[in-house]
C-alpha cells in the first residue's frame, strides 16, 4: 500500500488510516503524517514544476523551509492556495494540488522555458519588459499563466478568524530542546510563559532524534518536560502556531493553526522578555542538476524515517561538508535503505558518527565532491570527482554511482529571521561559517542552534540559562535546575563548500541551482555581476534570489558566498539581507480576523433611522453614518424624488434629519477668547442668543471646517461641524487648549450623539411649528433669523435655532435623541395638513447648491481660502486667528487663484459631471492647460435647469465669460461663468 | 507596535495614539509682525532629526490628553514621556 512505510516505528498512528487525494489520485496515509511525509510514504516524489524554468521538483525538506512542494489545499471557497507540504497535517479527505506545473506534471507546456534557458537568465524579466512594449500583451499571459502560487477562491471564506492580544513575561519562540528548556526555566520562577511551534507536536529536533537526554531516549525526556510544562501555572503552550512577526518594543504576533470553529487565530503579543529558538535550517549543497527530484536534506531524511516511519530511497548516496549528514547514513542503514556512498568534501574525515558508518560498511569517499546528478524526474546516478580543496580545480577520476536518493548537507543556517525582524543585526561567524544573531536590539535573547550551538547539550544548556536569564530580568527567583546532558558525538570542523566546482566552464554546465523556488543558479549570480551589480539588495532583486514565498531559507546564504567569490570579497563584506515579517506566509483571513462584513467598520445611525428605513429611504454612507439619501415613492428614481422633494420643500415643508452634525459644547470664562482665536468672525461681539456662520482655517489659511455657531449664554456656545469633519474639530480645538493655550479656562463636551436635529424647511415650516405647540412666538420680531431660543416643543424640551441651509424659512429643532423618533414623527404627522416631505441628503445638496452655499470637502480640498470662496466678509480685522497670517502669503494673494463660480452650461440641459476639469480652448491640441473643475453639479427642479460650482482660476472676476467643460467623451461644451447664488439673490425667503 | 506610556493612563499599545509631530514648535505671539520666510518656519519646517526626537503624542483612543515624548527615530526607543502642563490638568 504505502511503499516506502517502515514498518515499526515514527510517531505515526497506524491504527488511523487517512485517505486523501493528490492531483485527482487517491492516496492512503497516517494519523500524524504531514502531507509531504505521506506522499513519500507512497512514493510520491515529483509535486511541482519551478517557476522560471519549469523544471520538475520533489520534496526537498521536512519543514518551514521547503521550496518546492507548494499545494493548494481544499476545494471550493475553503481553499488555501500556497501551503507547504512538509507543514500541512494529514486529515481525512484531505484534497491537494500542485499548485505549478500547468497543465499537468508529467507534460508541462511551460517547461519548453527549459529548453531555453539562456534566454530566461538573470533579470530575464527586467530586460525582456522594458523595450517591447508591445509584446507585453503576450508575455503577461503567458507568465501569468505559468507562474503563481495556487489561486485563491473565488467565494468568500466561510471559515472564522479571530484576533487575541495577550502580554506574558516571557514568549518562548520553537519548542527544541532549546526552547523547552528555557521555557521551562522561566515558568518554574513564576514568570508567565507563552512558548509556540509551528509544528503539531512540541519537540522540534527531537521529534526524529536518535540521541538520549540523561540516559533516556529523546522522545521520552521531550514527553517528560511537556507533560511538566503543561502542569505549571500561567504557561501557554501553542502548538501549530507559527510566530511570524517581531515588532517594535517586544511585541510579537503568532498565526495558530486550530481544528474547532475558528480555524486560524492571531496572537498579539505583548511580551517583557522574548527568547527565540527557532533553531537552524540544513543549507543546500550546489552542484550541477542539484534540483532533480530525489535531491534531499540529510536531516529532512532523517526526520522521514524517525519521525514518519518513511524511508524516501531505496539506495541512498549521502554527499556532506561536515558531520551531521553521517546521522543520516545511519538512519537510512537503519531503515533497510542500501547506503552506496558517504562523499565527504573534507580530506581529514570525520568523527564519531563516522565510526558507525563505517562499521556499517558503507563505503565513505573523503575528499570526494558530487559534481552532477543523471535523471530527469528522479535521480538516478551521481558522478563524484576527487577534489583537493582548491577553487575552481576538480581532480581527476570521475565515478559514477547508481541511487535514487541524494541526501545533502552543506552545513546549518541559523534562522535569524526574527532576530533581523527585531531591528537586530547578523554577523557572520567565521568558525561556524554561518550568520549568528548579533547583539539584541530589544529585550530578546537568542539560544539554541539559532546561535549555531550544534550539540543538544549545548542547546539545553543555553535554553535553561537563557530562561532564567529572561526570568530574573523580569524580577523573578530562578528555580535551581542542572542543564541535562545528551550524548553528544564528537565532530570534527565543517569545510565551506559554497559551489562545487564544475567539470567544465561553470557557465556552460548544467544548472547549478542556489534558490530552488526562484530558479537562481551560481551562473544568474555570475550574470549579475558581469553586468555590474554589487550591492546584495541589488542582486537579490535582478536575479530574484530569495524572493520566493521561502524568503530564500535554503538558498540565501549560498547566494550570498558564489556573490562574494564572484566580486572577490569575503561573506561579511558582501553583507546580510533584511529579513521581513512574515516569517512564513500567513493567510488574509487571519490578519483581518473579524473585522469582515458588518464587523469592518463600526456603522453609525441616526435615532430616527427606524422611521427612515420604515418609509423606504435609500440610504447613503457618510464616514460611518447610514444617511437617507432620498425616499422614493413608487416608481420614482433618484432625480424624480429628488425634484420632488426640493419643490415640496421650497412650496410648502420639507424635513430633514441633519442628526449627524458635529455638535460641540463650549464652557468656561475664557470661552470667547478661546473662539476668537479659532473661528474668524468677530466672536465677542455675538449678542447671548445670536447664532453666526462660521469658519475655521488651518493655520495655513485654508478652509478646515464650517458650520453655525450660536452663544448660549456669557460664557457658553454651541458649535456645529460637518458630519464628516466633527471628530477634526474637536481633536483641533483640544489640542490648542492642551499644547498653546492651557492657561485658558474653557470646557469642550461633544453634544453629537446627544442631540438630535431636525431640520424643518419651507414657507410653512413657521405653521407647522406652532401647530405642534410651541412654548415661544415664532414670529419675526420675536425669532428672527440667525437667532436660537430654547423652548417647549410638542411638551418636550427643545433648543429652536432659526437657521437656514436651504435660503428657505427654516427652523433647526435640537432635542434630546430619546425624544427624536417622537419628535419627528409627532412633526410628521401634523405636517400632513402641509404634504409634509421628508428629504435626504441629495435634496439638501440640491437646495444649497441653488443658494450658494458650500460643502466643506467636496466645494474645498484644503486648498481654498475664504477669499477664493468669497468669504472676505467673515474675516475680522479687528483680531488675531488661526490662519489669519497665511491669508497674505504671496500665493494666497494671486489674482489666478482658483475661485468659487456659477457655471450654467449653455446647452441648459447638460448636468455635468462632478469632477469635470474646465478649459478654456476647446479645440487647443492635447494637452490642454485646464483652469478649474466642477465641484457640484445638479438638475435644479426649481429653477428648471441644471446648475454647477466650479472653483475657476481667477473667476470671481470673470462673471459672464464662457468657457468649456472637457466631458468624458472627447468632446468640450460650453458654460457660463455666473454668481455662485442661483436662486433668490436677495436672500427674502429665509428672513421672511 | 510602539508601547507608550501615557503620563496619565500608563502604558498602552500604539493604536491608541496619534503623533503629534515635533514637539516645542510654539505659535508666535504676534503673527503679524513675522516675515513670510519666519512664518513659512513657523509653518512648514520640521527638524526631522535621525536619532533623538521630542514629540507630541495624544491619547486619542484614550483619555484625549497630550504629552511629550522623546524618541529615537532610528531604533524607536522611547527615553521618557511626560505631562505637558502639570498645573492646570492635575
Ligand atoms: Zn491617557
Amino acid at each position: 500500500m504505502q511503499p516506502n512505510r517502515i514498518d515499526k516505528g515514527g510517531r505515526i498512528d497506524r491504527s488511523q488510516p487517512l485517505r486523501f487525494r493528490f492531483n485527482g489520485r487517491t492516496y492512503e496515509g497516517f494519523a500524524g503524517d504531514t502531507l509531504a511525509s505521506a506522499l513519500l510514504a507512497n512514493g510520491v516524489l515529483l509535486v511541482g514544476r519551478s517557476f522560471k524554468l519549469h523544471r520538475p521538483r520533489g520534496i526537498v525538506g521536512a519543514g518551514a523551509e521547503e521550496p518546492n512542494a507548494i499545494m493548494q489545499i481544499g476545494t471550493g471557497a475553503e481553499a488555501l492556495p500556497n501551503r507547504r507540504a512538509t507543514q500541512v497535517s494529514l486529515h481525512d479527505g484531505l484534497v491537494a494540488r500542485s499548485t505549478r506545473g500547468w497543465p499537468g506534471l508529467r507534460f508541462d507546456v511551460g517547461a519548453v522555458n527549459n529548453l531555453f534557458s539562456r534566454v530566461f537568465a538573470a533579470g530575464f524579466y527586467y530586460k525582456t519588459f522594458m523595450y517591447p512594449q508591445a509584446l507585453w500583451k503576450y508575455y503577461e499571459r503567458f507568465i501569468r499563466r505559468s507562474a503563481g502560487f495556487g489561486k485563491a477562491p473565488r467565494k468568500p471564506d466561510p471559515d472564522r478568524y479571530d484576533h487575541r492580544n495577550a502580554h506574558c513575561d516571557v514568549l518562548v519562540a520553537g519548542a527544541g530542546p532549546a526552547g523547552l528548556m528555557a521555557a521551562l526555566a522561566a515558568a518554574k520562577s513564576g514568570a508567565r510563559v507563552i512558548i509556540a511551534d509551528d509544528q503539531p507536536e512540541f519537540g522540534g529536533s527531537l521529534l526524529a532524534s536518535s540521541q538520549t537526554i540523561d540516559n533516556k531516549a529523546a522522545d521520552e525526556w521531550l514527553d517528560d518536560i511537556v507533560t511538566e510544562l503543561a502542569q505549571l501555572d500561567g504557561v501557554t503552550m501553542l502548538n501549530r502556531s507559527v510566530v511570524f512577526g517581531y515588532h517594535d518594543h517586544n511585541f510579537l504576533t503568532i498565526a495558530e493553526n486550530r481544528e474547532n470553529h475558528v480555524r486560524q487565530r492571531l496572537w498579539r503579543v505583548r511580551a517583557r522578555q522574548v527568547i527565540l529558538a527557532q533553531g537552524a535550517f540544513e543549507r543546500p549543497l550546489v552542484f550541477c542538476n542539484n534540483d532533480r527530484p530525489g535531491v534531499m536534506l540529510a536531516s529532512a531524511v532523517s526526520t522521514y524515517i524517525n519521525r514518519y516511519a518513511v524511508c524516501p530511497g531505496k539506495r541512498a548516496v549521502v554527499f556532506t561538508n561536515n558531520d551531521s549528514a553521517y546521522q543520516a547514513a545511519i538512519d537510512l542503514h537503519g531503515a533497510g535503505a542500501t547506503v552506496s556512498a558517504v562523499v565527504d568534501s573534507r580530506m581529514q574525515g570525520a568523527g564519531e558518527l563516522a565510526k558507525a558508518v563505517e562499521q556499517a560498511g558503507i563505503p565513505v569517499f573523503h575528499g570526494h565532491v558530487v559534481t552532477d546528478v543523471t535523471g530527469q524526474k528522479r535521480v538516478s546516478g551521481v558522478r563524484i570527482a576527487k577534489w583537493n580543496g582548491d577553487a575552481d580545480s576538480l581532480v581527476e577520476n570521475t565515478i559514477s554511482i547508481d541511487c535514487d536518493l541524494l541526501a545533502m548537507s552543506g552545513g546549518w543556517n541559523p534562522a535569524v529571521h526574527l532576530h533581523s525582524q527585531s531591528g537586530g543585526k547578523n554577523v557572520w561567524d567565521e568558525e561556524l561559517h554561518c550568520f549568528v544573531p548579533g547583539d539584541a536590539v530589544q529585550a530578546e535573547i537568542s539560544v539554541g542552534a539559532g546561535i549555531g550551538q550544534w550539540s543538544l547539550s549545548d542547546c539545553l544548556r543555553s535554553g535553561l540559562e537563557a530562561g532564567n536569564e529572561a526570568a530574573m530580568r523580569c524580577d523573578f527567583a530562578t528555580a535551581e535546575m542542572v542543564a541535562p546532558l545528551a550524548n553528544d558525538a564528537a565532530t570534527q570542523a565543517l569545510q565551506p563548500l559554497w559551489r562545487v566546482p564544475a567539470a567544465k566552464d561553470p557557465d556552460r554546465c548544467p544548472k547549478q541551482f542556489i534558490d530552488f523556488q526562484n530558479d537562481t543558479s551560481v551562473t544568474d549570480i555570475r550574470l549579475a555581476v558581469r553586468e555590474g551589480y554589487r550591492n546584495v539588495e541589488h542582486v537579490k532583486r535582478y536575479t530574484a534570489l530569495g524572493f520566493g514565498t521561502d524568503q530564500g531559507k535554503l538558498g540565501n546564504i549560498n547566494g550570498m558566498a558564489v556573490l562574494a567569490e564572484s566580486l572577490g570579497e569575503q561573506i561579511p563584506a558582501v553583507g546580510t539581507t533584511t529579513f521581513r515579517p512574515p516569517y512564513t506566509p500567513v493567510s488574509f483571513g487571519v490578519c483581518a480576523g473579524e473585522s469582515i462584513g458588518d464587523l469592518y467598520d463600526p456603522v453609525r445611525k441616526t435615532a430616527i433611522h427606524e422611521w427612515h428605513q420604515s418609509a423606504g429611504a435609500a440610504f447613503e454612507n457618510v464616514g460611518q453614518w447610514h444617511r437617507p439619501w432620498y425616499f422614493p415613492r413608487r416608481g420614482e428614481d433618484l432625480h424624480a424624488a429628488v425634484a420632488r422633494e426640493c419643490l415640496a420643500t421650497r412650496q410648502s415643508v420639507g424635513m430633514l434629519d441633519a442628526s449627524t452634525l458635529g455638535k460641540i459644547d463650549v464652557q468656561g470664562k475664557d470661552a470667547v477668547e478661546f473662539l476668537e482665536r479659532i473661528y474668524t468672525h468677530n466672536v465677542g461681539k455675538m449678542k447671548n442668543g445670536r447664532c453666526a456662520y462660521g469658519i475655521m482655517l488651518g493655520e495655513d489659511g485654508m478652509v478646515m471646517d464650517d458650520g453655525v455657531m450660536a452663544r448660549i449664554g456669557d460664557n457658553r456656545f454651541y458649535l456645529t461641524t460637518t458630519t464628516g469633519g466633527a471628530a477634526n474639530v474637536m481633536s483641533w480645538l483640544e489640542s490648542w487648549l492642551q499644547t498653546e493655550w492651557p492657561e485658558l479656562d474653557v470646557y469642550l463636551t461633544s453634544l453629537t450623539d446627544h442631540y438630535s436635529t431636525i431640520a424643518v424647511a419651507g414657507p410653512n415650516s413657521r405653521r407647522l411649528l406652532q401647530k405642534v405647540g410651541c412654548s415661544i412666538d415664532l414670529a419675526n420680531e420675536h425669532f428672527p433669523f440667525m437667532t436660537m431660543q430654547t423652548a417647549e416643543l410638542a411638551g418636550v424640551a427643545v433648543q429652536l435655532f432659526r437657521v437656514s441651509f436651504s435660503g428657505e424659512l427654516a427652523f433647526e429643532v435640537n432635542v434630546n435623541s430619546n425624544y427624536a423618533q417622537h419628535m419627528w414623527q409627532t412633526l410628521m404627522d401634523a405636517g400632513q395638513e402641509f404634504d409634509i416631505t421628508p428629504y435626504g441628503t441629495e435634496t439638501m445638496h440640491v437646495l444649497r447648491a441653488e443658494k450658494g452655499f458650500i460643502i466643506v470637502g467636496q466645494d474645498t480640498d484644503g486648498s481654498v481660502t475664504p477669499v477664493d470662496l468669497r468669504m472676505n466678509w467673515l474675516l475680522s480685522r479687528d483680531k488675531d486667528f488661526l490662519g489669519k497670517r497665511s491669508l497674505s502669503r504671496p500665493d494666497c494673494l494671486r489674482d489666478d487663484r482658483k475661485q468659487l463660480v456659477g457655471l450654467l452650461p449653455e446647452d441648459n440641459k447638460t448636468v455635468l459631471p462632478e469632477g469635470t476639469q474646465l478649459i478654456e480652448n476647446p479645440s487647443a491640441t492635447a494637452p490642454v492647460p485646464m483652469c478649474g473643475h466642477v465641484s457640484s453639479s445638479y438638475m435644479s427642479a426649481c429653477l428648471g435647469h441644471p446648475i454647477a460650482l466650479a472653483l475657476v482660476a481667477g473667476g470671481h472676476s470673470r462673471k459672464d465669460e464662457t468657457i468649456y467643460a472637457s466631458l468624458a467623451d472627447g468632446s468640450a461644451i460650453p458654460v457660463r461663468i455666473v454668481s455662485a447664488v442661483f436662486y433668490d439673490q436677495k436672500n427674502e425667503r429665509q428672513n421672511d | 507596535m510602539l508601547l507608550i506610556k501615557c503620563p496619565w493612563c500608563g502604558e498602552r499599545a500604539e493604536t491608541e495614539f496619534s503623533c503629534g509631530g515635533e514637539a516645542g514648535i510654539t505659535r508666535p505671539a504676534n503673527p503679524d509682525s513675522l516675515t513670510d520666510a519666519e512664518w513659512a518656519d513657523y509653518l512648514f519646517m520640521r527638524k526631522n532629526p535621525r536619532g533623538a526626537h521630542a514629540e507630541l503624542w495624544n491619547h486619542s483612543l484614550g483619555c484625549r490628553r497630550w504629552f511629550g515624548v522623546e524618541r529615537d527615530t532610528v531604533t524607536y526607543r522611547i527615553a521618557k514621556t511626560c505631562k505637558l502642563s502639570p498645573g492646570k490638568t492635575d
